[in-house]
């Protein structure tokens, strides 16, 4: 039998409106995906891809122009707003930035007080308790309660942040760059301590990074975006080693690699443009065969168990040609 | 050697909080050279002291607070933290510029990216409204923005994190400067934009000579584009030396341990 997913959502789209002579911006186009109890997702993809977009359009901070999001088998797109509050416990968000995403003149302890009082997830005689509890939970000393924001490194930081996500007890965790300002010890000790909470509250994880070898320590599975579309979708390590879209085997290829030899030579060669059209007719049939207009059946392959591939975005055969004069595009 | 000084030479640069510098100095008397169109890193722990040591090249402190320098940061051989106000106003951003490590709050966010450029294009170039909206535009597209003529009319909050890291990116090389500071410039890409920005930075080096200094967490990025790397700790150079033996053979504890940390690509989750 199939446990229902935590998190399900189903061709989501955000469109901006357009102004000023600016066309719309259709930043997410139909992503779907689900995401199990305990489970990481792994969110990776083209620098204004839509990723962050996405993780605020499941947290219901932006509004989707389209689709489903169903979270503990609840709609939250069209929830009355004081339902909506109310889910929003079971939803959290932990931002990149460790500086800016902590009110500089509220203590540690006013910090984790605020969503307990918020949610009254605690009565306000157990709400020191469930501080301490908190801190302990990040490794943090308990002691550190009064205390300010620019008192603390970094990484204690970024501890602060995920107790803060943590005080209410939440399900899913949506984390954009959760680490990349921080150093490599830094950095892996707060991989540790996201993997630790996970299996101790069986949290799920949605990971937006773009440090692909810390997705991979983290990732069950993957999706990879590009111009507001998941390309493919599976098992993390599956895609890791066998990558089957253009644009996923374009990322992996240009990891840098820690080794200044081969670090130099690369960036030296001509960079490998990947040539992938963003517009595209649609291709009948497509490059695995398929008439999708035919068929009626969406732009998406299975080309390994649970590992799927959309056919969007996929270079043809003349398209390294006018890829290579589309000059600033 | 002797005409070819160094273009940046900082000595026992120290760097306190508070108006007397009250509080027990983050900076701890550090001290490098970067000769023209070299390329040195900077590496180390978060609150080390990179970021407020780069801003104190050009005498800034981070938003809000008041830092007291002390030592000796010559530029050309002129001591910029002796320099008159009016004077260092000219060497920041068109002789020294610098990407600040959080873009967000180097914006301004009631005007347009493209107005934010032009500005900056106009104060230190002089070129009219319509060269300036024409060099901007270009400037977008060569940091890899996508319809960078429309997209120039949108505000900050528009773009995505990486669209504002590489506007600041744009901005920072718009003048050609003799030195780039870049904190932190490309943790907001994917690696395959990183790689184009990577080789943007490289291009200007060997077109203009442009010097570079560069801070990062990434050591794959630290790798491909510095000669020289300075660990720091604790507000202090604890090892330095040419990226290669750096790399090769670190002799400082705080630096193998850094080393050893680097994540691989290679390394799956531990399963449960
Ligand atoms: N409030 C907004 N108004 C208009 N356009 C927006 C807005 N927010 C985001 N966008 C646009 O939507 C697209 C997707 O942005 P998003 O921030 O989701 O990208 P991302 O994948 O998170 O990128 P990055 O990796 O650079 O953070 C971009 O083109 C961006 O400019
Ligand atoms: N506004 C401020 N007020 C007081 N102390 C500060 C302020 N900004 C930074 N500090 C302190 O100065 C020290 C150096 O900070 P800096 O920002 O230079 O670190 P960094 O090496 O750039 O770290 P990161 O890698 O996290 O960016 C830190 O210990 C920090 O706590
Ligand atoms: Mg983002
Ligand atoms: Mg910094």
């Amino acid at each position: 039998m199939i446990e229902e997913p935590l998190l399900s959502v189903r061709d989501l789209r955000v469109t901006f409106p357009p102004r000023r002579g600016r066309p719309a911006v259709r930043a997410v186009e139909g992503v779907s995906f689900d995401l199990r109890r305990g489970e990481t997702l792994g969110l990776v993809g083209e620098s204004g891809s839509g990723k962050t977009t996405t993780g605020r359009a499941v947290l219901q901070l932006q509004r989707p122009s389209a689709g489903s999001v169903r979270l503990l088998g609840r709609e939250l797109t069209d929830m009355a707003s004081g339902d909506l509050r109310a889910m929003r416990r079971h939803m959290q968000f932990v931002l990149q930035n460790p500086y800016t995403s902590l009110h500089p003149r509220m203590t540690v302890g006013q910090i984790l007080s605020e969503p307990l009082a918020v949610h009254r997830a605690v009565p306000p005689n157990r709400r020191a308790e469930r501080v301490a509890e908190l801190l302990s939970l990040v490794h943090l000393d308990p002691k550190v309660v009064d205390r300010y924001p620019h008192e603390f490194s970094g990484g204690q930081r970024q501890r602060i942040v995920i107790a803060r996500a943590l005080a209410v007890n939440p399900d899913l965790v949506v984390c954009d760059e959760p680490v990349s300002a921080l150093d490599v010890r830094t950095q892996a000790q707060i991989v540790q301590l996201l993997s630790e909470l996970q299996d101790k509250l069986g949290l799920s994880y949605l990971f937006i990074a773009h440090d692909l070898a810390i997705v991979r320590s983290l990732a069950h599975r993957l999706a990879v975006m590009f111009g507001g579309r998941i390309v493919e979708l599976g098992d993390a390590d599956r895609i890791y080693e066998t990558p089957v879209h253009p644009y996923t085997q374009s990322l992996l290829d240009a990891v840098p690699i820690p080794d200044p030899a081969l670090q130099r030579a690369r960036l030296a060669r001509v960079a490998p443009e990947p040539h992938i059209p963003r517009h595209e007719a649609d291709l009948s049939p497509c490059c695995f065969g398929e008439d999708h207009r035919a068929t009626g059946r969406p732009r998406w392959h299975e080309v390994g168990p649970g590992h799927h591939v959309s056919c969007h975005f996929w270079p043809t055969a003349q398209a390294g040609a006018d890829g290579a004069n589309a000059g600033q595009g | 050697m002797s005409d070819a000084g160094p273009l940046l030479q900082v000595r026992d640069l120290t760097a306190a909080f508070g108006r007397a510098g009250a509080a027990a100095p983050v900076v701890k008397g550090i001290s490098f050279d970067v000769a023209p169109g070299e390329a040195v890193g900077f590496v180390g722990e978060s609150g080390c002291g990179k970021s407020v040591t780069a801003r104190a090249i050009l005498r800034l402190a981070p938003e809000g607070a008041s830092v007291t320098l002390g030592g000796r940061v010559a530029y050309r051989g002129r001591d910029l933290l002796q320099l008159p106000a009016r004077e260092m106003e000219q060497v920041r951003g068109r002789r020294i510029a610098m990407v600040f490590q959080d873009p967000m709050a180097s914006l301004n966010p009631v005007m347009t990216v493209g107005q934010q450029i032009d500005d900056m294009l106009r104060h230190h170039q002089n070129l009219s409204r319509r060269a300036a909206r024409r060099r901007t535009v270009d400037l977008l597209g060569l940091v890899g923005i996508r319809d960078p003529a429309s997209r120039a009319d949108d505000y900050p909050h528009q773009f995505s994190g990486g669209m504002r890291q590489r506007v600041m990116i744009a901005m920072a090389v718009s003048c050609e400067p003799d030195l780039l500071i870049a904190d932190e410039p490309t943790t907001a890409l994917d690696v395959t934009v990183q790689a184009q920005i990577l080789r943007l930075l490289l291009r200007l080096r060997h077109e203009l000579g442009m010097a570079l200094m560069l801070i990062t967490h990434d050591f794959g990025v630290i790798a491909g584009m510095v000669e020289q790397v300075f660990v720091m700790h604790r507000g202090e150079i604890v090892e330095r030396g040419a990226v290669d033996a750096i790399f090769r053979d670190p002799q400082h504890p705080y630096t193998r341990a850094l080393l050893a940390a680097i994540p691989r690509i290679e390394t799956a989750r531990r399963s449960s």
